[in-house]
């Protein structure tokens, strides 16, 4: 595949000013869902009460209603995905939209178009929407600031920098079992550094107020911007799980690890795997979530993950309610501004 | 100004007229179904008051109107309730004033979602002769016809007051 001639550099110092400019329309509407950086607690809350009321349309008999009847959403994929690629198109679908998938690998790409070209070709075809997955940090600002004004980008993963729609489905599974964030205790557990969905998420838990929230992980896959993510750094399992809430594990990106990070997975499972044996270190009533896919035996133990705690498959349930909210918010906040 | 009955008078005039209606078209054991809000209202009284045996629907359309890319989406809606089959079932549809008749269009569009009705009759406590669309009520507590400068307001559930407001005369504010 032939390197796009992207610009992309790591997410500019004042991010969340131009975050926060880029995806709100002048009445402060969600237009483009980029990073969760730069979102007011009001507006990630919307997005939340958006998504409960999607929620039921899952229970119909008719799944779909037709708030986008008529509109394109274009998944862009340029790395590979299933579970949030076909939450997207499902989400996409309930709302009646009509949905391309566009496997980059075999597409024109891979025969040397740009991307901007062929961003263009997709905007001639009159699409509404595009739903980006790239390996690179800033793909999504990048193609926001480059669209037509009246196309909505939805950030679906970009490299190790945010994957804004896994921090809210976790957001709503949490609010859900939970009720509310105040006088939560977050863990974090596993590859921070590599993990886009561990930087939205624990910006979107500061944002939504949560008590504390806590990285654990070796110091080879702590982020380098660690200070000043508002988070308490732990080493082991057994001081961090302590009297937490909920624990998030992460997968072990062994496809973004360069370098020597770990002696090996059998060592990582031994320190930081998520046992039964840790998990009563935690309040009896916490919750186990993981963003998938999960690597049974290398950061949860099966009876853990398939276990009572674990919300695993919540997450991926209410991941399709909310890519409804955020489809249909972003769509809104195109349509309204252009009626003004 | 126009004349508008009182809400007891509204209320007995469907509940007598719906219970004629239901006898003379044979709707046996129909359900009833109230639009969010001010239709759930009406359709709370009517559905004690004929002692309806199955329990009472609540339609929310707002994911299915047609004014969504004008006016957005509103957070935290209720989502619908229709605790019984919708399939070869008799629905009463109750909403508390007809206008366009574009709310209705929303509400069947959304009903035949769960299911195919036997019939759907529509109640309306006010009917302000303003149909935009072919569909007209079955059952209305009262036709009037509104100055520009009028507007109905309904308020609940507990006490149910509907009265007709003026409203300062400045142009169309329907966008």
């Amino acid at each position: 595949m032939t390197k796009e001639p992207l610009q992309l550099s790591s997410p500019p110092t004042d991010a969340f000013t131009q975050s926060t400019q880029l995806q709100l329309n002048s009445q402060g509407q969600l237009r483009h869902f980029l990073s969760i950086n730069g979102l007011s607690k009001e507006l990630l809350t919307e997005i939340l009460d958006t998504a409960d009321s999607f929620v039921s349309v899952g229970n119909k008999t008719v799944k779909n209603v037709p708030l986008l009847r008529g509109k394109t959403v274009a998944n862009l994929f340029f790395e590979h995905s299933t579970r949030t690629r076909t939450t997207f198109e499902l989400a996409a679908k309930r709302l009646s939209a009509d949905v391309l998938n566009i496997n980059i690998s075999t597409s024109a790409t891979s025969k040397g178009e740009s991307l901007k070209d062929m961003l263009q070709n997709l905007e001639a075809m009159a699409c509404d929407m595009f739903v980006i997955r790239h390996a690179d940090s800033g793909a999504a600002h990048f193609i926001a600031q480059h669209v037509c004004p009246d196309i909505a980008v939805i950030n679906a993963g970009d490299g190790s920098h945010e994957h804004p729609t896994q921090a809210m489905l976790d957001m709503l599974t949490i609010r859900h079992h939970k009720k509310n964030f105040e006088g939560l205790k977050v863990a974090i557990i596993g590859d921070v550094l590599h993990s886009r969905v561990a930087r939205s998420e624990i910006l979107a838990l500061n944002t939504l107020g949560v008590e504390e929230v806590r990285i654990i992980c070796p110091n080879t896959l702590l982020p380098h911007d660690a200070d000043s993510l508002n988070v308490k750094v732990f080493r082991d399992l057994d001081s961090g799980l302590e009297d937490v809430d909920v624990i998030t594990t992460l997968r072990l990106q062994k496809e973004r690890m360069n370098s020597a990070f770990l002696p090996s997975e059998q060592e990582f499972y031994k320190r930081y795997g998520l046992k039964r044996s840790v998990l009563k270190l935690a309040k009896p009533d916490a919750l186990i979530m993981h963003p998938g896919p999960m690597n049974r035996g290398v950061e949860i133990e099966s009876e853990v993950a398939d276990g009572a705690q674990s919300v695993i498959l919540d997450q991926v349930h209410f991941g399709v309610a909310v890519r409804m909210a955020i489809l249909s918010m972003a769509m809104s906040g195109q349509t309204t501004t252009k009626t003004l | 100004m126009t004349q508008l009955s009182s809400v007891d008078q509204l209320l007995n005039k469907i509940e007598s007229d719906l219970s004629s209606y239901i006898h003379d078209h044979n709707l046996n054991d129909p359900a009833i179904i109230g639009i969010h809000t001010g239709g759930v209202w009406v359709a709370e009284h009517l559905h004690k008051a004929l002692d309806i045996k199955l329990p009472l629907g609540h339609l929310n359309i707002t994911f299915y109107r047609d004014d969504y890319s004008q006016k957005g989406l509103h957070p935290r809606v209720k989502p619908s309730q229709l605790p019984f089959p919708i399939e070869d079932q008799h629905i009463i549809l109750v909403d508390d004033v007809l206008m366009s008749g574009r709310t209705v269009r929303a509400a069947l569009n959304e009903l035949f979602d769960y299911g195919r009705p036997a019939s759907v009759t529509l109640v309306t406590l006010i009917d302000l002769q303003s149909r935009q669309l072919p569909i007209q009520a079955d059952v209305v507590g009262q036709s009037i016809k509104l100055a520009v400068n009028e507007r109905i307001k309904l308020s609940g559930p507990d006490p149910l007051v509907i009265g007709i407001e003026q409203v300062p005369d400045i142009g169309n504010l329907n966008t």
